[in-house]
């Protein structure tokens, strides 16, 4: 059998297990898949006003919150629970076996595709059954809905990995890890309409892929009319294009750097 | 017989960690087939030096042979190698949520030549509690797993890294065994461990490592001099007090006892150094 065959095989059986364990850990399942959608109902509700013709606050919510959905299950979920299993010696465990590096990897995208899968269904669910999110006709919007979700959860799974070196411990890293990503959703448009943030903080933004993200999943979600009320007034789908395809590279480079097997 | 080959060989392995050299020099022979124990206190290089054996850590200097392959070498053939050893790891905390079964099942994938899985979960005996979620074993369970993990790819050379520590008196017994078992089909192990009485119940030679550097290599019967060391025998006199005298030919004084009571001799006992003691001396010395 060649190495890339063997490689991938034992990826899958890593992936399958990984599910496993993310499914039998039960506050993980909650808290990744359950937690958008209660932020759903408290913030679609609150908020109900158009802030532009025929779009409402609620449906511009759920665009950023399937956004969300990638960078939770990417990079929230890697950057906190490989720090978990370089402490429980889960990773000095498997660097002893033959297992292929690579493996460990795929094994991890394969639960981040379960697990960021899971929550754009119910989102998609529970936000155009109760909050007037429209699912577009088939064709060119779904086209960029699959590379969007194909290049948001490639740059969030890099990132997750690449950040999992930064907490000290297993126990830090969802301190360390969870501020990051909520700043990011309130400084990208993700709880407040970003065209009405100051200037300072949107500049900031657009640096991460965050902003990026959310500005895709308003060009998918939202009328074509929409486009005129973004800073740049369209929604710039070479440039996300560009950014987060940088930032998977970037975030591959960092990863395969700075991956820890061993805690200090 | 043919000539023993030499499953690891150590030649002046040197690592520090900034200014503190943990270790130094350190040459080390291990032959196939035979059940090797590292003792040493805490701090005094063992686990530095395991892990180096183990391609966990880099070396300084120094030239490793770990079943003719030099463990710091990187990619496939490194993993080809690592089909061969298996590594039992102290305090891991992984796989919880997992059954038994399954984390024996999956690690297995990973190997060539996989053991049998009933076999393995029997020879552990974990046989009852193969459908049992892993964070509801005993500690003493938890190891066999970890042992069981170890065993799966039926390695050549295991390491054991303190695989007893917390265990009650009659699961070590049981561990044991499975460990001779072991020894009889031709693995060869590098156990580190604490407990002498351990040492001395499992391993062909022991080396004792005290800052960074191997101070001796010996049966568990002859280290530190032991066998020569002075015997202590005790016993109650006729007046009813306690005498002790040592000697290094304790049977001459059992002689002259034996003449002087017609009968039983009370108290009487005959003591040579435990492994111990000999050990924490040896250990004293050196600081």
């Amino acid at each position: 059998m060649s190495r890339v065959v063997q490689a991938l095989r034992i990826g899958v059986n890593r992936g399958i297990l990984e599910i496993k364990q993310f499914n039998r850990a039960r506050e993980a399942v909650v808290f990744t898949i359950a937690f958008p959608v209660i932020l759903l109902f408290i913030f679609g509700s609150i908020f109900d006003d158009e802030i532009a013709p025929s779009v409402t606050f609620s449906q511009y919510f759920v665009a950023g919150m399937i956004a969300s959905g990638l960078v939770n299950s990417g990079f929230q979920n890697l950057a906190i629970t490989i720090p978990m299993e370089r402490d429980s010696g889960a990773l000095k465990r498997l660097r002893g076996t033959p297992m292929p590096i690579s493996s460990y990897f795929i094994g991890k995208s394969i639960q981040v595709a379960y697990s960021m899968s899971l929550q754009i269904v119910l989102l998609l669910f529970f936000g155009s059954l109760f909050f007037g999110l429209e699912i577009p006709e088939f064709g060119s919007k779904w086209l960029a809905f699959a590379w969007i979700v194909l290049l948001g959860s490639l740059s969030a799974t890099v990132l997750g990995i690449a950040f999992s070196s930064v907490p000290k411990s297993g126990r830090a890293a969802s301190a360390v890890v969870s501020p990051i990503v909520i700043i990011l959703q309130f400084f990208s448009g993700v709880f407040f309409v970003f065209s009405q943030l100051p200037g300072w903080m949107q500049q900031f933004a657009a640096i991460f892929p965050l902003k990026w993200l959310t500005q895709g999943m308003r060009y998918v979600f939202l009328p074509d009319s929409f486009a005129t009320q973004e800073v740049a007034g369209e929604f710039e789908l070479g440039k996300i294009a560009m950014i987060l395809t940088l930032w998977t590279i970037v975030g591959t480079l960092i990863a395969i750097k700075t991956f820890k097997w061993m805690r200090r | 017989m043919p000539p023993a080959k030499n499953v690891i060989q150590v030649k002046g392995l040197r690592k520090s960690y900034g200014s503190l050299t943990a270790v130094d020099s350190l040459d080390l022979t291990i032959e196939e087939g035979e059940i090797f124990a590292l003792l040493g206190p805490n701090g005094a290089g063992k686990t530095t030096t395991v892990e180096i054996l183990e391609g966990y850590r880099s070396r300084d200097s120094g030239e490793v042979s770990v079943l003719g392959f030099d463990p710091a070498t990187r990619g496939d053939v490194a993993n080809a190698w690592r089909d061969r050893i298996g590594i039992v790891l102290q305090d891991s905390a992984d796989g919880a949520d997992l059954t038994v079964e399954e984390s024996i099942s999956h690690f297995s994938k990973y190997y060539s030549r996989r053991r049998d899985l009933d076999q393995l979960i029997e020879a552990v005996g974990l046989d009852d509690k193969r459908k049992y979620r892993v964070h509801t074993l005993s500690g003493g369970q938890r190891r066999r797993l970890d042992v069981a993990l170890g065993l799966v790819g039926t390695p050549e050379l295991l390491f054991l890294d303190e695989p007893t520590t917390g265990f009650d008196p009659q699961a070590r017994r049981a561990f044991w065994d499975l460990i001779k078992t072991l020894k009889e089909d031709g693995t060869t192990i590098l156990l580190t461990t604490h407990y002498l009485d351990e040492a001395e119940a499992l391993a062909d030679r022991v080396g004792v490592i005290t800052e960074g550097k191997l101070i001796e290599v010996a049966t568990p019967a002859t280290l530190g001099g032991r066998e020569q060391a002075l015997a202590m025998v005790s016993w109650r006199d006729k007046s009813g007090v306690l005498r002790e005298e040592s000697a290094v030919d304790p049977t001459s004084i059992l002689r002259r006892l034996l003449n002087e009571f017609d009968g039983e001799i009370p108290a009487l006992s005959v003591k040579r150094p435990t492994l111990e003691e000999i050990y924490l001396r040896m250990i004293g010395q050196s600081r």
